[in-house]
């Protein structure tokens, strides 16, 4: 079996992951709206319990249930049967535990406090050495019980693989249903979805700011397209770029200084680089074909875009203080949407072949292409802040989804949202 | 007035040969909206209203005046091929008489809204629209009209004019569609 090679486990995980299960059927955890796709041979799953937190019931999440529903949406885990009434302060039957075959285990409890607020508190333990390996205690108001849960699933996650998680972080999508149309925001899971724009015109391209905390997107509620920066907190928002033609694409510079984004605003599309209020306006491509899509790499210091200069679709780079962009596709004729890794290394990018539309993944160092989806209607891809997902929109029985997998294509999820089609994922960074 | 139609000519085949293989034939232009003919001679509207009107009496319309149910005549659409923007012959006409119309009448303004099918990134497609979009402006201001009284815009394929996944769907949604502003 094959363990992303990122994953450096120390003794006792090695000991947990020589525990292969030999997995030649599909495995599917189903859970609300996600269905997890575990593919390949040998995928391997630490085995975990997740008791009930006490009192949650009355704080009115479900907290246990988010950290197991995260934990197994992540692919890596597998739930035991978790009943069993302890806490934070409880001394596990680590026997018991192991007859059930956990090698870990979680308990907490949820206390409302006098202010009102919730006092949330968890324990993690390793069965199989019997030992504490530490908790957290937090206190949050009510409507941050949802975000609490998913923070100790990171920290369980991170505690057990040696990786950020990133199930306390936030996705942006489009919905359309009919003519309405939706920008909204939920957890990484799908779940508490809140709308940050509602519009009878398309919106698209949402990309988040670097710190969280706005969303710029391009709306055609006035007739054409424009760029539009939304604080996401207060709903406030200006038209930053509202130019003749079309005003499309925007991408945030990694420290927020700057936005990348596409105008036709001299009789083609070109790549123009601005300040986030939409001032100090240069243009940094300079090719009479269409120049769009860009997306910052990790330092700041290059640009990737999309240009049919050669004659179709392409991905190139350039330095962001100009000079000769050089291409970076190679592999057919139409590649498009290119999202880049935290770490720089990888690029994700959208290939047509024959009509049909794949994710895929491009080792910038070596070269090396890889499919990782095997949906024939993917879109817009995007990496989650850990770099170890990648979340885009792809078509499934009739309907728009969003799909997320790692990078080997090994673990995928599927969203499904009956009767809405959603499009245009992005992923917000870490530090909500 | 020759070596107008001459040089107007020139400028259809340099704006048409983009993308294009035909060639044009430098005596094919027409006038689009056609002073009829009338049989019984040319004569303005209105006259002639005494004992009888003539059963063949037809009233001539003059295309170098304003006339908003002439644009409705020219239709308002115009279609391209896949991953193209190149202007057909078919186009030709339409783009004439609306150019005739913007270059008699500075103050009229149009908007050129590109579009895509289904097929493809939405960003690409938005590029791609604005291409088609920005063609037929350009065309028209070869034409007579001015730029600032054009607006090229596009919606890539966010705005289909029919629903389906083939070919019949997608043909019809290649477009580039005139509106007046």
């Amino acid at each position: 079996m094959v363990i992303p090679p990122e994953t450096q486990p120390g003794p006792s995980r090695r000991r947990w992951l020589a525990g292969a299960l030999a997995a030649g059927a599909v495995h599917t955890a189903a859970r609300a709206q996600f269905r997890v796709e575990i593919s390949g041979v040998g995928a391997t799953q630490l085995p975990i319990g997740v008791a009930k937190f006490r009192e949650e019931d009355k704080s009115g999440q479900s907290i246990s249930g988010i950290v197991r529903a995260d934990l197994e949406r992540s692919g890596v885990f597998r739930i035991v049967d978790s009943s069993g009434d302890l806490d934070e302060t409880a001394r596990p039957n680590y026997a018991d535990w192991r007859t059930r075959g956990a090698d870990a285990l979680v308990a907490g409890s949820a206390a409302r406090l006098a202010d009102g607020r919730f006092d949330v508190r968890y324990k993690l333990w390793d069965v199989v050495k019997g030992a504490d390996l530490g908790g957290q205690a937090f206190a949050v108001l009510s409507a941050d019980l949802r975000l609490t849960a998913h923070r100790i699933a990171d920290a369980v996650y991170e505690k057990l693989t040696g990786d950020k998680g990133v199930f306390s972080t936030r996705i942006a999508y489009v919905t359309r249903v009919a003519n309405r149309y939706t920008l909204r925001i939920t957890d990484a899971d799908g779940e508490g979805g809140q709308v940050a724009l509602n519009s009878t015109q398309p919106i698209i391209s949402p990309a988040w700011s670097p710190d969280g905390k706005q969303l710029a997107y391009v709306s055609f509620e006035s007739g054409k397209a424009v760029v539009w920066a939304q604080d996401v907190l207060t709903g406030e928002r200006r038209a930053i770029a509202n130019f003749r033609g079309s005003n499309s694409a925007p991408a945030w510079s990694p420290d927020g200084s700057t936005l990348a984004v596409t105008l036709s605003r001299d009789g083609i599309s070109q790549i123009y680089l601005m300040d986030p209020n939409g001032g100090n306006l240069r243009r940094i491509t300079q090719s009479s074909a269409i120049d769009t899509e860009p997306v910052f790499t990790p330092d700041g210091k290059t640009i990737y875009f999309v240009s049919d200069r050669g004659g179709s679709p392409q991905i190139y780079r350039v330095p962001v203080g100009g000079g000769n962009p050089e291409r970076v596709t190679f592999n057919g004729t139409y590649n498009i949407s290119p999202a880049l890794s935290p770490d720089g290394k990888t690029m994700a990018y959208i290939n047509r072949d024959g009509g049909e539309f794949k994710v895929m993944t491009l080792d910038l160092a070596g070269g090396t292409v890889r499919a990782v989806s095997d949906t024939v209607e993917d879109e817009s891809p995007s990496f989650a802040p850990n770099g170890k997902l990648i979340i885009y929109a792809s078509r499934a029985q009739g309907r728009d989804v969003l799909m997320t997998t790692t990078l080997d294509g090994r673990i995928r999820t599927r969203l499904l949202s009956s009767g809405v089609d959603v499009r245009e994922p992005i992923w917000g960074p870490f530090g909500r | 007035m020759k070596s107008i139609r001459t040089s107007l000519c020139a400028a259809l085949i340099s704006a048409w040969l983009v993308g294009c293989g035909s060639s044009v034939k430098l005596d094919d232009a027409a006038p689009v909206v056609d002073a009829k003919a009338n049989p019984a001679g040319a004569g303005a509207g209105g006259a002639n209203r005494g004992a009888t009107t003539a059963q063949s009496q037809v009233t001539t319309v003059d295309a170098s005046k304003i006339d908003p149910a002439a644009a409705g005549k020219l239709g308002r659409v115009v279609y391209f091929d896949y991953d193209s923007y190149a202007l057909k012959d078919e186009a030709r006409p339409l783009i004439e008489g609306y150019a005739r119309m913007l270059a008699s009448s500075k103050t009229r303004k149009m908007v050129i809204e590109g579009h895509t099918d289904e097929r493809g990134g939405r960003e690409y497609n938005l590029a791609l629209g604005q291409r088609r979009a920005e063609a037929v402006a350009k065309s028209l201001v070869l034409l007579g009209a001015s730029d600032s009284q054009l607006e090229a815009v596009s919606f890539g394929k966010e705005r289909p004019a029919v629903d389906g996944h083939d070919e019949a769907a997608w043909a019809k949604n290649r477009r580039a569609e005139l509106k007046d502003r």
